[in-house]
């Protein structure tokens, strides 16, 4: 658990961070989003010292971070920023074992640790171990970015618009990635973006930063229904908001009994993907499967009562 | 790379035979030297004074490199930047200092020998390492040192692991140059006693015998392409490791 207490930066004046408090729970991503120079980075920073706040403190499972040193302290807290910052003059195995290395752990417990990793992000580790940084893809380089925040096995993870330099499709499989082993592995995660889709896909909580202050800081649903101010419901944006609330309610929360025609969906996948299978083949319904076996369909028209219940 | 392949060891060999077996160039060299007068300068052996030569300009660039790298560390913490303008001058006068004066002033404290050598290609040579140091340790990714920070390097660990291997092909190129300068400027340790290649160019000019300043001035020529040489690729197979250039 991240407790972030009324922490406050100003740089020669100017206020970066105003008195943000917050609590991100142990095993969840919280996902702080706003627009360029809101503050997310420096608030980012500050919870592993990277930056010293001018007031305030950030406790970890109780501790504060002023009782250990900053340098030991990041040791313990995962960090990933955008444009990975590999080190490119080491191989992948010795980017992802960094900080394992500063923490003594034994050669062997480093390289199996490095192979499970890669396996982890489906990079075939026979194959990728010994390259450097520019044999990689972008794509590859990010997940390398982010085994290697993830080396030691840290319960904090912080990262910093990780996936900002990635093209939208390889960036989809990347969330979905991080979200599948943040869930394996109860990681607790503060993800910083500038971009409202990303929070709401990621965040278990997504927080809005303004100028410095902390403006909302709930979970997305809430965030997409209920905007706490003008800024918020412009990032969440009036279009698509009814899309963005269906990607957020699973098939199994609306699905009827019954039979449709054409392809099944998994009962987990969202009212969005439901909405698009329609749409695209012309079905007034899709199946719904769970576990490969039929479990009944969701309608267009639930669909609609549903995004209508939202607007 | 195909012309490198055939003209490297060409060079090699050509400066092999020049300071190994200088007899074959006799008929060479014959018409450049004066009537009756000696075609090969044979005072002291010519292997002697190449090595004493290298050996000089070694030892000062091995000097220049640990004082100029130490004080482009330090100039580029956060707590020596305030130095920074200062040391450049220091070194920048080292540089415009003549090296002959420099010996001209060491000769008294130091007395004749390699001493006065030592000190003006010393001092010859910070300029150009220092100056590359500091642009290598001060032009390194930033996003690879936010991230050197955030996973838990100390300062130590950051200067050893991160940012000297990152400078590193910058400084050698610094290096480099500041060898090379030295190797032709060593030949005038020679007015003041130092055994270098400046001896055979030196006695070549007081007996009027064009064929000894050739001899000489060719091997110290010829050195100073193969070194330059060397070092090029050694830079480009360092920068190649750290992932820092395109691989060629
Ligand atoms: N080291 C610094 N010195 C002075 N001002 C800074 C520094 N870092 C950030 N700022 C300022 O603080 C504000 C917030 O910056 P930042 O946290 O980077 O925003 P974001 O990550 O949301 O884009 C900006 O106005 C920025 O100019
Ligand atoms: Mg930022």
């Amino acid at each position: 658990m991240i407790e972030i207490d009324r922490i406050t930066k100003v740089y020669n004046g100017v206020t970066a961070v105003d008195a943000v408090t917050m609590t991100a729970e142990s095993g969840t991503i919280t996902v702080i989003v706003g627009t360029s120079g809101s503050g997310k980075t420096t608030l980012l920073r500050m919870i592993n010292r990277l930056e010293e706040p001018t007031s305030g403190e950030v406790r970890i499972n109780g501790e504060s971070t002023l009782a250990t040193k900053p340098h030991l302290l990041r040791r313990r807290i995962g960090y990933a920023i955008q444009g990975h910052g590999l080190f490119p003059h080491h191989s992948v195995a010795r980017n992802i074992g960094a900080v394992p290395r500063l923490l003594n752990w034994p050669k062997e417990k480093i390289s199996a640790r490095v192979d499970e990793l890669l396996t982890l992000f489906s990079m075939e580790p026979d194959q990728f171990r010994d390259r450097f940084p520019a044999e990689l893809s972008g794509g590859q380089q990010q997940r390398v970015g982010v085994a290697r925040a993830l080396a030691s096995r840290p319960d904090v993870l912080l990262m910093d618009e990780p996936f900002g330099a990635l093209d939208p499709i390889i960036r989809a499989r990347a969330q979905d990635d991080l979200r599948r082993i943040q869930r394996a592995l109860g990681s607790t995660i503060v993800l910083v973006t500038h971009d409202m889709e990303e929070a709401i896909r990621l965040g278990d909580m997504v927080a809005v930063m303004d100028g410095g202050q902390l403006v909302q800081h709930a979970p997305p649903a809430e965030i997409v229904t209920k905007p706490a101010t003008g800024f918020v419901a412009d990032m969440v944006g009036d279009m698509e908001r009814p899309l963005r609330l269906l990607s957020l309610v699973p098939l199994s929360e609306v699905m009827e009994d019954g039979d449709a025609p054409g392809e099944a969906l998994p009962a987990d996948s969202s009212l969005r993907d439901a909405l698009s299978a329609c749409l695209w083949t012309g079905r007034t319904a899709v199946p719904v499967e769970r576990d490969g076996l039929p479990a009944g369909r969701v309608t267009l028209d639930a669909i609609r009562a549903r995004a209508e219940l939202g607007a | 790379m195909k012309a490198g392949a055939i003209l490297r060891p060409a060079v090699i060999l050509l400066l092999l035979a020049l300071v190994l077996k200088p007899e074959w160039f006799v008929p060479l060299f014959a018409p450049l030297a004066p009537e009756g007068a000696p075609v090969i300068y044979a005072r002291s052996s010519l292997l002697s004074l190449s090595l004493s030569h290298l050996g000089l300009v070694a030892a000062a660039t091995a000097a220049a490199t640990l004082v100029s790298v130490t004080l482009a560390i330090l100039v580029t913490r956060d707590a020596g930047a305030a130095f920074r303008p200062l040391s450049r001058t220091i070194t920048n006068m080292g540089q415009t200092f003549p090296p002959v004066a420099v010996l001209a002033l060491a000769v008294p404290a130091l007395g004749f020998g390699a001493g006065p050598t030592l000190v003006a290609l010393f001092l010859y040579g910070l300029l150009p390492i220092f100056e590359n140091s500091i642009t290598g340790l001060s032009t390194l990714p930033p996003a690879t040192m936010e991230a050197a920070r955030g996973l838990g390097l100390n300062r130590w660990q950051r200067l050893i692991q991160v940012e000297l291997p990152l400078a590193l092909p910058v400084i050698l190129t610094g290096i480099r140059l500041s060898f090379v300068i030295s190797l032709g400027t060593a030949t005038i340790g020679s007015t003041v006693a130092a055994r270098t290649l400046g001896e055979v160019i030196i006695a070549g000019l007081l007996t009027s015998n064009t064929a000894y300043v050739l001899q000489g001035g060719l091997i110290v020529g010829l050195f100073a392409v193969v070194v330059y040489d060397a070092l090029i690729l050694l830079e480009a197979r360092i920068a190649r490791r750290s992932g820092m250039a395109d691989p060629r």
